[in-house]
């Protein structure tokens, strides 16, 4: 029982995580990209936008989701509020600008080495994009994983979009506040054990990722 | 004042300027550069830029560093715009260029990919690009290592991989950047046979360089830039026999100071 439970949790923590970073990355690689190559009235402040975001209090962005998605807000009537849709749209608030501040610094260095040759091939802004986006290809999946780290240690944001419900909302950092609170320690000690094991693995791609990435560099 | 006399593939506009303005015109020629003016930071780079460039063989663009050839072949190449001045085509001239430059930049892929990302970058249609590749692969000499990554090959064949890059598109006009500046003799000595046959197969090549014995070996006709302007132009043999001006002489005994 109290296995299932954990795996129900551990489940969907990783569900509402992976998917907040999937959309993160389709949103926020291109727009690093786009920041990286273009030259635009506004680009810097953009730059600096997205690096204050950074810094964004996930408590903040739930409260702002809350009042968004609650009953009588102007998103109201989508129903998402409690649901782990909410949770995954707060989620990938938090790891766009993670994302996208990551991705234009990896493709500026790599559009700094390799912008006069796509010049001179006449390559379109998109052909450059492209073909950044895809030898940066590495680099990038530790910026993934990095906002994946984060989504996964985010509590402030999914608790109050999330509400913590058993069976429907809860993840594992929810889950090991409440069991805390309640004095239920076995289970709030399992599943900040399996949280660390997650972070631990995380990191260590991010580690062997980063190897092969300078070995490649160099090759 | 340059001696108008023998010219080889580059017709002179700025030394008798009627005269050798009409035949110009009338002569066949792939670009003219005409009174181009290049200015950064305050300073004049280039100034009074004006050539025809006929439209076979080997120019060289000789001159000592900071001397501008880098920054004219760009020009050329369409890198940056002149301040001031126009470079016009030959109408049956389709834009076509290539460019080499001194340090080979490679995609991190294998070198097979690396061309065929340049075919795709030139909307050549998939059911071409293959056989593109081989015969690019065959040309410069790197059908062995075709799977390789293509930033663990030598020098020597990264040079010659660009050079196969910047053919995908059978440009008519390639630009060389002192492509052989950091290779061996025998790296070069390749590099130098593949520009011939290239030239041979009727590509106009420009080649920026400031090895004397290179321009000797592989060049129809130079032309001598020095503090970003032409001082001399003319067919190898004649330049090299005998330089005209007083900084071309200076830069063949080896006595130029920048």
């Amino acid at each position: 029982m109290l296995d299932g439970q954990i795996i129900e949790i551990v489940a969907l923590s990783l569900r509402v995580s992976v998917f907040a970073v999937i959309l993160a990355a389709l949103i926020g690689v291109p727009l690093g990209a786009l920041l990286a190559v273009g030259r635009f009235p506004g680009r810097n402040l953009a730059t600096m936008t997205i690096n204050a975001l950074m810094g964004l209090p996930p408590v903040v962005v739930g409260l702002g989701l809350y009042l968004l998605l609650s009953r009588s807000g102007p998103l109201g009537i989508l129903q998402l509020l409690y649901t782990p849709t909410a949770m995954i749209i707060a989620q990938m608030i938090l790891v766009t600008p993670i994302i996208a501040s990551f991705s234009q610094q990896v493709l500026s260095d790599l559009h700094a080495e390799y912008d006069e040759m796509l010049r001179a091939m006449k390559a379109t802004r998109l052909q450059v994009m492209g073909t950044l986006i895809r030898d940066a290809r590495h680099a990038l999946v530790t910026a993934f994983l990095a906002g994946l780290g984060r989504a996964l240690s985010e509590i402030g944001a999914v608790m109050i979009v999330g509400g913590n419900i058993n069976h429907a909302t809860r993840v594992m950092t929810t889950a090991i506040a409440l069991e805390t609170s309640k004095g239920n320690l076995r289970l709030a000690v399992s599943l900040g054990l399996i949280l660390l094991g997650l972070a631990f693995v995380i990191n260590i791609a991010l580690v062997v990722l980063r190897t092969r990435l300078e070995r490649q560099a160099h090759a | 004042m340059p001696d108008p006399a023998p010219r080889g593939n580059i017709l002179p506009l700025d030394t008798a300027p009627g005269h050798n303005r009409r035949r110009a015109e009338t002569a066949a020629w792939l670009l003219m550069a005409e009174e181009l003016r290049y200015e950064r930071g305050g300073r004049c780079l280039l100034d009074g830029i004006s050539f025809a460039l006929s439209p076979s063989g080997i120019t060289a663009l000789l001159g000592p560093n900071g001397a501008g050839k880098s920054l004219l072949l760009r020009l050329l190449g369409g890198l940056i715009r002149p301040d001031s001045g126009r470079i016009r085509f030959d109408p049956a001239f389709d834009g076509s260029t290539g460019m080499v430059f001194q340090k080979p930049v490679l995609l991190r892929r294998s070198v097979r990919a690396n061309l065929d990302h340049a075919l795709r970058i030139a909307r050549i249609p998939r059911r071409q690009r293959t056989g593109r590749i081989a015969e690019l692969l065959v040309m410069a000499d790197l059908t062995h290592c075709a799977e390789s990554p293509a930033r663990a090959l030598s020098g020597g064949e990264q040079q010659r991989l660009t050079m196969a890059r910047a053919l995908v598109n059978k440009p008519r006009l390639l630009l060389l950047d002192e492509p052989t500046a950091s290779l061996d003799p025998a790296a070069t000595a390749g590099f130098e046979a593949l520009t011939r046959e290239i030239a041979r197969m009727g590509t106009k090549i420009m080649l920026v360089t400031h090895d004397l014995h290179q321009a000797r070996r592989i060049a129809d006709d130079v032309i001598f830039i020095h503090k970003g302007r032409i001082h001399e132009q003319g067919p190898t043999t004649a330049f090299f026999a005998a330089p005209r001006s007083p900084e071309a002489r200076a830069y063949c005994a080896g006595t130029l100071i920048t």
